[in-house]
């Protein structure tokens, strides 16, 4: 061991595991917000301390009553997003196998997709009414628009070399979209669904804060009501513990769905 | 597997014919003519290579007798029946052809055993007929113990190896190959030339393989279609007359060289 080429981490200085890393900012971030706080005596209602936030949040994780409107949102945003996945798949595959059909409906896709969708969300509350119903519309359209534009694109990348594999040993269109056209276009579904899955929470929260009165959106407009800023904070920690959570099943979904994909390393 | 594909075979079932088969890409006048009005008999059981440079229709033709392209005038029989009718391909004889190309084309989310195996499943063929299928023609084509692995895990001339063990499973009489060895390295293609006949006697198949190497073409060949560019047409044939199994030190007879030299003064044309 006398020669030093032997030892990688004698080249410079010690190297640690990336998260630890992002640990240490995270931890920085809180102190810097906690000693900000402390030192200018900022009110509690404009910005409470990150300690206040996690005891209140402690609080939360023992209560019933916030385990039931978690699970209102979660179940909304499942909903929502299994709806989205339905059809910005089944879409997806079907305007990917028609060019031209897709041509046709393109500028109508893009049209919906310009507009502010969250700006409709009082109107579906109108028509859909102040329960569940109106969240998971909200939450499948909102996650609809990332799905169906990804499977488009994964149709449309398809090999053209695994096409003509195809078309040597006759296979019939619907062989083709079961054998190639849909495990060829999975990297890319999935890719659309992890953006669609963090914006389906996002609509079934923003369902939640204008009508009806139940889930963490309502949670946290009912605390604001109150000037309780601090249990605000900590209902926006649980909806990011949440929404982490949802993100990172689709995540993982990849390993076991498509192991052969590069992204999947 | 050869008594079985004579015995299919029954008379002269595995030939191709082009009765003044054409193909214009583009509208005629405007387009270019990617293949002249041929006429041409491939025979049965033989190894025919299509040698040409780039341009002279040589893919062109493979693919239309392959049923890739339609043909924009005449006629392919493949086994006695016509290919194209009214436009749609004939099925039957389809059936009797096997396409190789210059890529291997495995889907990357199948083993190779599945990959190998997919027409037969496409066929309706169940599961443990397949994989028995897949096992005798991972062994025909040298890559037994492979048959659970994914194609990233194999060489690029074991990846051919396995598009050919696919051309293979359903058993057509034909097998078509585009360039088949053209992406491998000079020594694997050499072994690809080597292995590709051995396959070719135990099987008896017809196979029509497209290459630009001479030496390839007069190594491989029963019979060379020369073909020459603007506008792709046939522009001699060549019957090549060594025994099998050839090996690699048939490239020192004079015969040998002779084709080749002759070869490369038409192709500098």
């Amino acid at each position: 061991m006398s020669e030093k080429n032997n030892n990688p981490s004698a080249e410079g200085p010690a190297q640690f595991p990336a998260w630890i890393g992002s640990l240490l900012l995270l931890f920085v971030f809180l102190g810097g917000w906690e000693a900000y706080v402390r030192f200018f005596n900022v009110s509690k209602l404009i910005l409470p301390p990150p300690s206040a936030v996690g005891m209140q949040w402690i609080k939360f994780l023992a209560d019933k009553n916030v385990w039931f409107h978690t699970g209102v949102t979660a179940w909304e945003t499942f909903l929502g997003f299994i709806l989205a996945s339905i059809l910005g798949v089944g879409l997806g595959m079907i305007l990917g196998k028609m060019p031209r059909l897709e041509r046709m409906l393109n500028p109508f896709v893009i049209a919906t997709q310009v507009i502010p969708k969250v700006a409709l969300v009082p109107l579906f509350i109108v028509w859909f009414g102040f329960g569940i119903t109106s969240k998971v519309v909200i939450a499948t359209i909102l996650a609809f628009f990332p799905i169906l534009l990804n499977t488009v694109l994964g149709v449309k990348s398809v090999e053209r070399g695994h096409s003509e594999v195809m078309a040597s040993i006759n296979a019939s269109p619907m062989q083709r979209l079961v054998h190639l056209d849909f495990p060829s276009s999975l990297p890319y579904i999935l890719t659309g669904m992890e953006v669609g899955v963090v914006l389906s929470i996002i609509g079934a929260v923003v369902g939640e804060y204008l009508g009806g009165n139940v889930g963490l959106g309502n949670l946290a407009v009912r605390e604001m009501n109150t000037y309780n800023t601090t249990a605000l904070f900590a209902v926006i920690v649980h909806l990011s513990v949440l929404g982490f959570a949802f993100y990172a099943i689709v995540v993982g979904a990849r390993k076991y769905l498509i192991p052969w994909h590069g992204s999947s390393n | 597997m050869t008594m079985q594909s004579v015995a299919a075979g029954g008379g002269n079932n595995n030939s191709i014919t082009l009765n003044g088969a054409e193909k214009y890409f583009g509208v005629r006048g405007h387009g270019v003519q990617a293949l002249t009005p041929t006429t041409l008999d491939i025979k049965g059981g033989e190894m025919t290579i299509l040698l040409g440079p780039s341009g002279c229709g040589k893919t062109t033709m493979l693919r239309m007798i392959a049923g890739l392209e339609t043909p924009t005038a005449g006629s392919i029989e493949v086994g006695g029946a016509n290919l194209w009718s009214n436009g749609n391909r004939n099925v039957d004889a389809l059936k009797q052809l096997g396409m190789v190309f210059q890529e291997a084309n495995l889907f990357p989310w199948l083993t190779i055993e599945e990959n190998i195996a997919l027409p037969l499943k496409l066929r309706g063929i169940d599961k443990a007929g397949r994989q028995a299928k897949a096992a005798e023609l991972c062994k025909l084509v040298g890559i037994s113990g492979f048959e659970k692995r994914f194609p990233k895990e194999l060489s690029g001339g074991m990846r051919q190896r396995a598009a050919i063990a696919r051309a293979l499973s359903y058993d057509p009489n034909i097998l078509l190959m585009d360039e088949p060895f053209g992406a491998l390295d000079a020594i694997t293609r050499d072994t690809m030339n080597g292995e590709l006949q051995r396959i070719w006697m135990e099987t008896g198949k017809t196979v029509v393989l497209v290459t630009h190497s001479i030496t390839e073409a007069v190594f491989l060949a029963s019979r060379i279609i020369l073909l020459s560019p603007r506008p792709g047409r046939v522009q001699e044939i060549i019957d090549v007359p060594f025994e099998r199994p050839r090996d690699s030190s048939i490239h020192k007879l004079p015969e040998f060289q002779s084709i080749v030299a002759h070869l490369r003064t038409q192709l500098e044309h």
